[in-house]
C-alpha cells in the first residue's frame, strides 16, 4: 500500500521533472527566435536606411543648355554662362546670375571644350548639349529638398526653383544611370564624385595583401602543423600568432608607418603599402584557419601516402594540402573580406586622402573603399549624403560577394569524412 | 588536385606582377603634389586641386586631412620626394615648428595665408536662436571661474539661467571638438579667453603669470557639461538635430551648408554671417594658412601654377569658388599683399 503510493508520487514527482524540462526547452527556443528576429530587424533597418539614402546616388539629374561657341578662343565657362544668360534674359543682377550659373554643374565648361576640340566644325555655331546640373538642381529634382520648407531654409531658392520648373516645362530636365558613379575619382563637387579610385585602391590593396599573406600564411601553416617538431620554439609561435589575430588594427597602420615608410622609405598614400599593412593583419587569421583545415585531414591519408613510399613532403603537397584547400581558402577570403573593411591600418600610412586622378600602378595614391565612406561622412555639402550611402552599397556588395564566393567553394570542393 | 595546382599558378603570377609593378614605379620620381594638414582647410585645398588639376597639363595634388599639428610634423620631417610639399593650417606656424624644419634642412618656406573661418555656436531651428557674449560663453564651460578679485572657484553653474539671467533655463550642453582639433584651439583662444579677458583682475594677470592666466581662461570643464563629440563636424550637426537643448561648435561652412538644420548663436550682439566675419565683427574668426617647401618648386612639377591658382580672384577673391564653399575672403589690400608674397616667392617671416 505504502508502496503504491510512493510509485504513484514518484511517477508525479517525474511527469512534473519532464514538463518543467520541455518548458524550459520551449523558453530556450523562444529567446532564441526573438534574438534572431531583434538581429534581423536591426539588419533590415539598417540596410533599408542604406538603400533608401543611397540608391538615388545611382541617377543623376541632366540639364539641356543651348550655346554658343565662340568662332575662336577657349572661355569655355564665359560661353555656358552667356548661354544660360541668353536662355533666361530676365536675370540682370549680379547676385542672381550666380544662382542661376549653379544650376549647371561646374563641369560644364570642360564638357563643352571637349566637345569643341573634337569637333572643331562647331566652332561658330550653336551646340545642344546635356550637362550635369549643379548638386543642389540634382537633389531637389530627385525630391530631396523640399519645396514646402521656407525659402531661407533651403539651399535652393524661390527663382532657382522657378528657373528648373521652366526648364522642365521645356522638356530639358532629365534623370538618367549615373555611370560618372563608377568610373571617375573624388571629387569635391557631390555631382561629379565617384568611386572609381576607391575601387581600384581597395582591389589594388587587397591584390598585393593576397599576394603576399596566401603563399606566405599557407606555407606557414604546412610547416608548423606538418613538418614542424613540437618544442619550446613552436608553441612560442603558435602563442604569438593567436595573439596577432587579436592586435587591434591601428596598430598594424602604426607598424606599417614606421617600417615600411620611414625605413623602407615607400611612398605615403600607395595601395602597396596598404596592402603590406592588410597582408600583416590577415596573416594570422589565414595560418589559423590553414592549420585547422590540415587537422581536419584523417591521418589515414598521410599514412596511406607513406605506406606506398611517398616522402614526408610528397605526403602534404601531392595529398593532404589539396583536400584541405577548400578549407584554407575559405579562410583566406573570409580574412580578406575583413581586410576589405579596414580605415585605421590606411589612416597611419595616408590612404586617408583626396584622390582625382585613377591610379596606374600599385604605388599611384589612391584610397580604398571604407575609407571614401568616412571622408565622404565628413563633407559639408549636402549631396555627398547619397553618395556615402551609395559607397556603403557598394562596399556591402564586394564583401557579400567575398562571402558568398567562400561559402560556395565549401559546398563545392568540402569533402566530409 | 587540380584545385591545387591552379591555386598556386595563380599565386605565383600575382606575386611576379606585383614584384614586376613596384620595380617599375619606384625608379619615377614623383610628378604629383602631396598636400597635408588642417581638417578646416581641406574643403578649400581640395576644391583648388580640383580645379588646378581640370585646367592645367598637371596630376590633380593629392590631399591628405591630418590635422594642422600632424601636417606641419609630416612637412618638417623634411626635403625629398616622400615628403609632403605643401601643407595646410588653420593657425599660424609656431616658433618651434620652424625650428623643428630647420633642424631638418628646411629653411625656406614660404607662407600664404588664405582667408578667414569663422567658429560658431549652434543649436537646432526646433528651439530659439542663444544671445550670448564670450563672457556667457566663458563663465558655462571653463573649468573655473572667477569669483572675486584673485579667486575661483570650481564651475558651479549647471543651467544658461545660472551664467545669465537672460538666457534660458536649460541645461549647459556643448558638443565640440576634441583638444586634437585647431577649431578646438581657436574656439578656446578666441571664444574662452575672450570672456575670460572681460575680467579686469585676470587680463592684469596676463602680464604677471601668463601660466596661471593660460590655465584659468584655457581649461575647458569636464564634468560632462562639455561634450567632445570628435572630429566630424556633420556628425554634431546630426547630433544638434536629435538634441535640440545642446549646442554645438564647428566651422562656418558646416552651418552655411546646413542652414535648414542650425542656426547660428549670436555672439557679442553678431550673428555668424559670411558679411559679419569678414568684417572682423564677428569675434570668433582665425585666418587660415597654407605653407610651401621652397626647395620641391622646380622638382616637383606644378608647385607654383598651383599657388597661382589658390591665390587667384577666381579663388580666393570675394566672388571665387571658395567662398561658395564657405571661405571667408580677405580684404583686396590684403590680398593683394599676400599675392605679391606669392609672385616673388617670399620666405616666411615670423
Amino acid at each position: 500500500m505504502i508502496e503504491q503510493v510512493d510509485t504513484v508520487k514518484r511517477q508525479k514527482r517525474m511527469a512534473d521533472l519532464r514538463d518543467k524540462r520541455h518548458k524550459a526547452e520551449v523558453r530556450f527556443r523562444r529567446i532564441g527566435v526573438a534574438a534572431v528576429s531583434v538581429g534581423l530587424i536591426f539588419l533590415t533597418v539598417l540596410f533599408g536606411v542604406v538603400l533608401a539614402s543611397g540608391l538615388s546616388a545611382f541617377k543623376q539629374t541632366y540639364v539641356q543648355i543651348d550655346v554658343a561657341v565662340d568662332a575662336e578662343g577657349d572661355n569655355y565657362q564665359g560661353m555656358v554662362k552667356r548661354g544660360l544668360r541668353e536662355y533666361f534674359p530676365e536675370v540682370k543682377k549680379r547676385r542672381d546670375k550666380r544662382k542661376l550659373y549653379a544650376l549647371v554643374s561646374s563641369e560644364a565648361p570642360y564638357r563643352l571644350k571637349a566637345l569643341v576640340e573634337e569637333n572643331p566644325g562647331y566652332r561658330g555655331k550653336a551646340v545642344s548639349l546635356w550637362v550635369r546640373a549643379g548638386a543642389d538642381v540634382d537633389m531637389f529634382v530627385k525630391g530631396e529638398i523640399s519645396r514646402a520648407l521656407p525659402e531661407d531654409e533651403r539651399r535652393l531658392k524661390d527663382r532657382q526653383i522657378a528657373w528648373v520648373d521652366s526648364l522642365e516645362d521645356d522638356g530639358r530636365v532629365e534623370t538618367r544611370f549615373n555611370w560618372h558613379f563608377f568610373t571617375s575619382g573624388d571629387s569635391r563637387e557631390p555631382e561629379l564624385a565617384g568611386i572609381a579610385v576607391a575601387v581600384l585602391g581597395s582591389l589594388f590593396s587587397l591584390l598585393v595583401c593576397l599576394a603576399l599573406s596566401f603563399p606566405l600564411g599557407v606555407l606557414t601553416a604546412v610547416y608548423l602543423e606538418e613538418l614542424a617538431t613540437r618544442n619550446r620554439w613552436t608553441d612560442f609561435i603558435e602563442v604569438n600568432i593567436n595573439n596577432l589575430a587579436a592586435v587591434p588594427s591601428i596598430v598594424f597602420g602604426l607598424l606599417g608607418l614606421a617600417v615600411f615608410l620611414n625605413v623602407f622609405e615607400l611612398p605615403r598614400s600607395a595601395p602597396m603599402v596598404g596592402g603590406m599593412v592588410l597582408a600583416l593583419m590577415t596573416l594570422p587569421t589565414i595560418i589559423i584557419t590553414g592549420r585547422a583545415a590540415l587537422k581536419a585531414v584523417p591521418p589515414s591519408i598521410r599514412e596511406a601516402a607513406l605506406a606506398v613510399g611517398a616522402s614526408p613532403l610528397q605526403a602534404v603537397f601531392h595529398h593532404v594540402l589539396p583536400l584541405a584547400m577548400p578549407g584554407v581558402l575559405t579562410g583566406t577570403i573570409i580574412g580578406t573580406a575583413r581586410a576589405l573593411g579596414e580605415t585605421a591600418p590606411l589612416l597611419m600610412i595616408g590612404m586617408v586622402a583626396f584622390v582625382v586622378d585613377l591610379p596606374e600602378t600599385i604605388l599611384s595614391p589612391a584610397t580604398a573603399l571604407p575609407v571614401q565612406v568616412f571622408l565622404w561622412a565628413d563633407s559639408p555639402e549636402r549631396g555627398f549624403e547619397e553618395r556615402t550611402a551609395a559607397a556603403i552599397l557598394i562596399l556591402l556588395a564586394f564583401t557579400i560577394l567575398m562571402n558568398l564566393t567562400a561559402v560556395l567553394l565549401r559546398k563545392k570542393y568540402e569533402i566530409r569524412w | 588536385m587540380f584545385l591545387k595546382t591552379r591555386v598556386l599558378a595563380v599565386a605565383v603570377a600575382v606575386t611576379g606582377a606585383v614584384v614586376a609593378v613596384s620595380m617599375a614605379g619606384v625608379a619615377q620620381a614623383r610628378d604629383q603634389i602631396k598636400i597635408v594638414g588642417s581638417s578646416t582647410v581641406y574643403p578649400f585645398a581640395t576644391v583648388v586641386a580640383e580645379k588646378f588639376g581640370k585646367s592645367t597639363p598637371f596630376k590633380t595634388p593629392v590631399v591628405e586631412s591630418t590635422g594642422s599639428g600632424g601636417g606641419l610634423k609630416l612637412f618638417c620631417a623634411g626635403v625629398g620626394d616622400r615628403h609632403p610639399d605643401i601643407t595646410n593650417a588653420s593657425r599660424r606656424i609656431k616658433k618651434s615648428e620652424v625650428k623643428r624644419c630647420a633642424k631638418n634642412g628646411i629653411t625656406d618656406i614660404i607662407e600664404v595665408k588664405v582667408g578667414y573661418d569663422g567658429i560658431v555656436m549652434a543649436n537646432s531651428k526646433k528651439t530659439e536662436v542663444f544671445t550670448l557674449s564670450l563672457k556667457d560663453v566663458f563663465l558655462a564651460l571653463a573649468r573655473d571661474i572667477p569669483a572675486g578679485e584673485g579667486k575661483t572657484i570650481a564651475n558651479p553653474y549647471k543651467t544658461w539661467k545660472d551664467v545669465n539671467a537672460s538666457l534660458p533655463d536649460t541645461r549647459i550642453e556643448v558638443l565640440g571638438p576634441p583638444p586634437t582639433s585647431g577649431t578646438r584651439d581657436a574656439f578656446v583662444e578666441l571664444a574662452m579667453e575672450g570672456g575670460c579677458k572681460t575680467f579686469k583682475w585676470i587680463k592684469a594677470m596676463k602680464k604677471k603669470n601668463k601660466k596661471a592666466y593660460k590655465s584659468l581662461c584655457h581649461t575647458i570643464r569636464e564634468d560632462g557639461t562639455y561634450i567632445e563629440a570628435g572630429e566630424n563636424d556633420n556628425l554634431i550637426v546630426q547630433k544638434l538635430n536629435a538634441n535640440p537643448k545642446a549646442l554645438g561648435i564647428f566651422g562656418y561652412s558646416f552651418l552655411d551648408q546646413n542652414a535648414d538644420k542650425v542656426q547660428g548663436s549670436v555672439i557679442n550682439g553678431q550673428k555668424p554671417t559670411f558679411e559679419n566675419i569678414a568684417d572682423g565683427k564677428y569675434p570668433v574668426s582665425r585666418p587660415l594658412f597654407f605653407y610651401v617647401k621652397k626647395d620641391h618648386i622646380g622638382v616637383v612639377p606644378g608647385i607654383k601654377e598651383y599657388m597661382a591658382e589658390f591665390t587667384n580672384d577666381k579663388a580666393w577673391g570675394e566672388e571665387g569658388y571658395l567662398t561658395d564653399k564657405g571661405l571667408i575672403p580677405m580684404s583686396d589690400e590684403e590680398r593683394a599683399d599676400w599675392n605679391g608674397k606669392v609672385k616673388t616667392l617670399a620666405n616666411l617671416n615670423m
